[in-house]
């Protein structure tokens, strides 16, 4: 183990001839959310022993208010977004270190020789590099602003210590996936997210439903992992390693299209389908939002299942080797972005929306890295967790404004279903304004940040259709028209949201309506700082062929392509390749047209929707859930009820496994095996009652067996 | 330390003091007060465990060959002798077994109330009896031992187990017993062989592995060792005494069991299996039956553990699906799956050991197992919720954690060898979330309803002092079993260079009943392992 010093410092760098780039404590930055992990966790666990025997004692609720306890909310308070934020901090330096140095090579530090079998080492080493880099800015940034909304989120749950505990080390883990330096770091990361997004969708285990929720996410994420255990061994299989630098290196003697890098990114994407919650593993997202909603925002927007996407921008070298595997990945993108939007359309409850919003946007990572823009996939990835992350936050002050509604009128209507809500924005105009600028970034509407990530995924989907060798050109084709429709159904429904939620008349009640406010600084200050960066977080990276013309006003957005730039040490070798064997892309549109004719055509469309749907939500009477008697029908109860896609995995994979599992137990194992050892054993003992028969004790019969035995050797003997 | 132990001549008594130290203490115990006896036993079985840390550091870990040894004669007429040895195999078997054995004895300060001193005596009856297993060096003497643990045992199992106790006791005693008979009779076999070409009675274990033997007796051989360590690790089918055995043992009887008795079973593997009978080994037929039952192992264990409405069960049942992957790892044949395999060994030993303790603490509280009784109590017992919590998920190899390590490393060998079959392997990773996450719900999660439930108490400092070095332990070699692994490569190297040399030898004379005639007396050399050279070759073949 290395000590305190090398683990803050960094043992052994290597590669660094690339520039002059000093890195700044970076172990710290993975230190710190784990320090605040023991810290808030051992808090946790005096909190709950204290607790308990409340509990114990006979109250229904455990303790009543934490704010109360120094111990578990003072410091917790302090610990939790203090660690995050300096974290963030160290992330900046190291940033605009990286930023002055030209780095060519990734930064590697090695700390300690996690495993060594002789045949296979892995060492716990991270690296630095511009994709890291701006994996970590997300990470700290957004993830701080997150911790500091869930101070006043949080601020009355029981286990608000144990809340903070789990939170700091979800972006441990987090910062593990991403900073770590192999396939199987990155894999330690990756179930450890996993861990923390169980416990944090079960954070409420005394219910039932969301302890479901939990293990669902869980065991179906495991079943990605699969996919990424069996990737790492064909690696390591070719390889002899599982390293990023060594692998790519050797990623060269790979033959183009072969099988053995398609079956690589075939089930490294697997993994990344899991994690990611894309089609048809994409279940367990809708459900983990039984979470607080922070950490919906946090994990299930943000950041964790972004985290497939930046697994193929990582392998982006065996990405470009295997066009078959990155036609899947777009083709999964596309259908997902698709499909979620349609379900998205019909649900009242507002962080579901939010949710089915979360895949599909998603979807648009996965087309962007499928076809080969990495940088473009990686901008929406991270523009994404900006206005997905506000619109989560929006979503939690409403709730959370809501939840005390009813509770003060002793109310036990629902608090998240929107047909509750309606004219919020009279009641908490800041929570309004900003959500909106979040809609309009992710409906793609001109100048917010969603507008040029988006524009840009859906440009290269249309020009890998164009390029001189493009395999299946016509696939992506189908994939640029239907992610334009997606993206058309995203300003459908994220109007719909925002109108039923915040315009119209209030439905809540009147008496309730009373206690509606609007948050609190300490949530809506994080809310202010996201709604800027969903605004100005795209002029990072204007295309080309934008920035001159009327998107970059005129060459005024100043950025132009920087994040394209930025990241070009990661994707050259993968861009290299592409060029190689696809030839030049192309720079018209399927049906002509360049990428400004086509953006200005998709943003005035977007911006058609939302006009068009404002007047049609709003024309339309809402009425409250519980006068709500409307019965479904036809499609609408089909996208309603999400497709039946739970239940059919529900009839034709979870109940049938049950039904083998008693049947290899009760039919299997305690009756065949079973049933032939307890015959041996009542054979043996069948066979010992007949032979101790003999054993009379009478001296007569053993002369008289003794004698026949003799008389029959004798006579055996004769013949 | 190395030096402190060297000027009190360690290496010459270590290993017999932890044979003997423990039957001394038998006597002890049975001499001491009722009330006194677990203390005693407690604190005599600690003072075993410190003086076998030492070996940590007398160990030479360089070297794969048997070290420490020392032998004295036992039965001359027979040529049995008593000699002891351990490499980086058995090293880590033996410090598992003081390890483990001093856990579950202060794990069974409140589940054992009746006939104490016996109890005690017969835990470190059974300490000495594991141990010499792992250091016995003389085939012989192996076999003496491994039958010995079998009657404390049985003792265990039959007075201080469950309801049904004398059925799985007697389950257990047969089921094992009728395995190593057919063992029996293969080391005769290999005696009289050994005894002709040596010219002598012999037991010793390295002139074992001089016996010449063609490929046909090999499988036989193979047949009678592997059936007797199958139905010990246990291999599917033969693994159904266990879930019995384990439900009606007490708690330091489960712990131990599957602790350090399942891993007798891939000891055998490891220590006899593959180095007496390397060609049989190799033999593809039979490479795929192993990893074929290991794979079976693994998910249909792992499907029956999920409908278990008892939770002791519901472990026993996840640890036969734990030692597929370390039977696996073994039949991989390489380098990876061998460490892994055994690394899994460990962590199996470690976590399965405080899942059974969790749960004996759970019965000692509710005095039931059955997992639907319960629910919510997290909420009244924190700490239990957490370490149970952090069992669990070593337990289901989540990385970061012991079992990740081994399970990694075992189908990541298996891989390189059979990709096919380690792949179905891998699925059970999933199936791992699927046994144990309902469990953990359904205990420690949902509503807390029953006033039973609501009086469950948190963990006393007794508990916490027995399970957080075991938790530790798990994320301690979760992040850095270099150490460990350091220890094992040198040793699963020879074993593993045996069985390919045997292999190059058949290929290259293009016989299959070819076996070489002599080449272990390199393998087993300490300086033709040092400086990694092909050992030097008696038959002028190569």
């Amino acid at each position: 183990m290395a000590s305190l010093a090398t683990l803050v410092q960094g043992g052994g760098q290597t590669a660094v001839e690339g520039g002059h780039f000093e890195p700044f404590f970076p172990g710290l930055v993975v230190l710190l959310p784990l320090l605040g992990f023991l810290a808030n966790g051992f808090l946790a666990l005096q909190h709950a022993r204290a607790s308990a025997d409340a509990v114990r004692g006979g109250a229904e609720l455990d303790l009543g208010d934490p704010s109360s306890r120094p111990a578990t909310h003072t410091l917790p308070t302090w610990i939790g977004p203090g660690v995050m934020a300096v974290a963030f901090l160290i992330t900046l330096v190291n940033f605009t270190r990286m930023l002055g140095a030209h780095l060519d090579e990734p930064v590697i530090l090695h700390y300690w020789t996690w495993i060594a079998t002789g045949t296979f080492t892995v060492d716990a080493a991270l690296q630095l590099d511009q994709l890291s880099m701006i994996m970590m800015m997300v990470i700290t940034g957004v993830g701080t602003l997150i911790h500091v909304f869930s101070v006043g989120y949080m601020k009355d749950d029981p286990g608000y210590p144990r809340y903070f505990a789990y939170l700091n080390l979800f972006v441990f883990f987090m910062l593990v996936l991403v900073m770590g330096s192999s396939y199987a770091l990155m894999f330690v990361g990756w179930e450890g997210v996993g861990l923390c997004s169980y416990l944090l969708i079960g954070y409420w285990f005394s219910d039932r439903e969301k302890a479901d929720a939990g293990k669902k996410a869980f065991i179906v994420n495991r079943i990605g992992d699969v996919g990424f255990l069996i990737a790492m061994f064909l690696l390591f299989k070719n390889f002899g390693s599982v390293d990023f630098v060594p692998v790519f290196h050797d990623a060269e003697t790979l033959v183009y299209g072969g099988g053995l890098v398609t079956a690589i990114t075939l089930f490294f994407f697997v993994g990344a389908i899991g994690k990611s919650a894309q089609m048809p593993l994409y279940v367990w997202l809708p459900d983990a939002m039984a979470g607080p909603t922070p950490v919906s925002a946090l994990i299930h927007a943000a950041t964790m299942v972004t985290a497939g996407v930046y697994l193929v921008a990582r392998s982006s070298v065996l990405f470009a080797l295997a066009p078959l595997s990155s036609a899947v990945v777009a083709g999964i993108g596309v259908i997902t972005a698709l499909f979620a939007a349609t379900i998205a359309l019909k649900q009242n409850d507002i962080k579901k929306v939010l949710a089915y919003s979360t895949v599909s946007q998603l979807g648009y990572m996965f087309v962007g890295v499928g076809v080969g823009a990495y940088a473009a996939g990686v901008f929406h990835l991270m523009t994404h967790a900006f206005f997905k992350a506000l619109l989560f936050m929006g979503s939690g002050a409403v709730i959370h404004s809501m939840h005390e509604a009813y509770h003060a009128t002793h109310n036990h209507e629902d608090p998240q279903d929107m047909r509750n809500m309606g004219g919020l924005k009279a009641f908490m105009p800041i929570t309004w304004v900003t959500m909106w600028i979040a809609t309009l970034a992710i409906a793609g509407i001109w100048p917010f940040a969603g507008f040029f990530s988006k524009d840009e995924i859906i440009w290269y989907a249309g020009a890998w259709a164009g390029a001189e060798n493009a395999p299946y050109p016509q696939l992506y084709t189908v994939y640029w028209i239907l992610a334009l429709a997606a993206a058309m159904l995203t300003a459908f429904y994220m109007t719909r949201m925002m109108v039923m939620t915040f315009h119209g008349a209030n439905r809540t009640g009147d008496e309730e309506s009373k206690h509606l406010h609007e948050a609190p600084p300490v949530m809506w200050v994080p809310l202010a700082v996201l709604a800027v960066l969903s605004v100005f977080g795209g002029w990072i990276n204007v295309p080309e062929a934008l920035s001159s013309g009327w998107a970059g006003l005129g060459g005024i957005l100043p950025m132009g392509e920087w994040l394209h730039h930025w990241l070009e040490p990661i994707t050259a070798q993968a861009h290299h390749i592409q060029e190689a064997n696809l030839g030049t892309y192309s720079y018209y549109a399927p049906f002509g047209g360049g990428e400004a004719l086509w953006a200005a055509i998709s943003t005035v469309a977007a911006g058609l929707v939302v006009l068009v749907s404002i007047r049609l939500v709003g024309g339309r009477t809402v009425v409250p859930v519980k006068d709500d008697a409307a019965e479904m029908s036809g499609f609408a109860k089909v996208l309603y009820n999400k497709y039946y896609v739970d239940e059919f995995y529900d009839r034709v994979i979870v109940q049938p496994i049950l039904r083998a599992s008693r049947f290899c137990w009760k039919v299997i194992d305690a009756g065949i095996i079973d049933g032939v050892v307890n015959a041996v054993g009542w054979g043996s003992k069948g066979i010992g009652w007949v032979v101790s028969m003999f054993q009379t004790g009478t001296v007569n019969t053993y002369a008289f067996i003794l004698t026949v035995g003799v008389l029959f050797v004798l006579g055996a003997s004769l013949f | 330390m190395t030096s402190l132990l060297d000027s009190i001549g360690y290496a010459g008594w270590a290993l017999h003091a932890l044979i003997w130290l423990p039957v001394l203490g038998i006597g002890l115990v049975l001499w001491a007060e009722e009330e006194r006896a677990k203390n005693l036993a407690f604190w005599w079985s600690i003072g075993v465990f410190v003086l076998s840390l030492g070996l940590w550091w007398a160990f030479d870990p360089t070297s794969g060959a048997m070290q420490m040894e020392t032998t004295a004669p036992w039965i001359p007429a027979w040529g049995v002798n008593y000699s002891l040895g351990i490499d980086g195999i058995s090293l880590f078997m033996v410090l598992l077994t003081t390890f483990s054995t001093s856990i579950a004895i202060l794990g069974s300060f409140n589940y054992i109330q009746t006939k104490q001193r016996a109890f005690y005596a017969l835990m470190l009856l059974l300490e000495a009896a594991v141990v010499g297993v792992f250091v016995a060096t003389d085939v012989f003497l192996f076999y003496v031992f491994f039958e010995l643990t079998l009657v404390p045992m049985y003792f265990i199992v039959g007075i201080w187990g469950g309801e049904r106790r004398i059925y799985a006791a007697i389950k257990f005693f047969l089921y094992t017993a009728f395995g190593s008979l057919l063992m029996l009779v293969g080391i005769l076999f290999l005696f009289w062989k050994a005894k002709t070409l040596m010219g002598m009675p012999t037991f010793a274990y390295e002139d074992f592995l001089l016996v010449p033997l063609t490929g046909t007796e090999q499988l036989w051989l193979f047949g009678a060792f592997a059936l007797a360590f199958s139905v010990k690790v246990p291999v599917f089918p033969f693994h159904t005494w266990l879930p019995d055995a384990h439900v009606e043992a007490p708690t330091p009887g489960s712990v131990i069991l599957a602790a350090v008795l399942l891993k007798m079973g891939t000891y055998g593997f490891l220590r006899f299996l593959l180095p007496f009978f390397p060609l049989a080994s190799q033999h593809p037929t039979v490479v795929t039956t192993m990893l074929v039952l290991a794979v079976i192992g693994i998910l249909y264990t792992a499907w029956v553990a999920a409908v278990q409405p008892d939770a002791k069960k519901l472990v026993a049942y996840t640890s036969v699906a734990h030692m597929g992957f370390v039977v696996l790892g073994i039949f991989a044949l390489n380098v990876n799956g061998l460490q892994g395999g055994l690394v899994v060994m460990i962590s199996h030993g470690i976590s399965t050991g405080a899942l059974f303790l969790l749960l004996g603490m759970l019965y000692e509280r509710r005095h039931t197992r059955t997992i639907a009784e319960f629910g919510g109590i997290a909420r009244v017992a924190p700490w239990f919720a957490t370490a149970f919590l952090i069992t669990a998920l070593a337990s289901i190899g989540l990385p970061g954690t012991s079992g990740f390590v081994g399970e990694f490393l075992a189908l990541m060998g298996a891989f390189e060898s059979h990709p096919t079959l380690a792949f179905l392997a891998t699925l059970g990773v999933i199936f791992a979330a699927y046994y144990m996450l309902p469990m953990v719900q359904t205990v420690f999660f949902n509503k807390l309803e029953t006033d039973e439930n609501r009086a469950i108490e948190d963990l006393n400092t007794r508990e916490m002092v027995i399970l957080a070095p075991l938790c530790a332990l798990m994320i301690i070699i979760g992040w850095n079993p270099t150490p460990v692994l350091d220890r094992m490569e040198p040793s699963v190297r020879v074993v593993i260079e045996r069985v390919e040399e045997a292999g190059a030898r058949a290929a290259a004379s293009d016989v299959l009943e070819a076996i070489p005639p002599v080449e272990v007396t390199q393998t087993l050399d300490p300086e033709d392992m040092n400086d990694g050279s092909a050992p030097a070759m008696t038959d002028g073949d190569e």
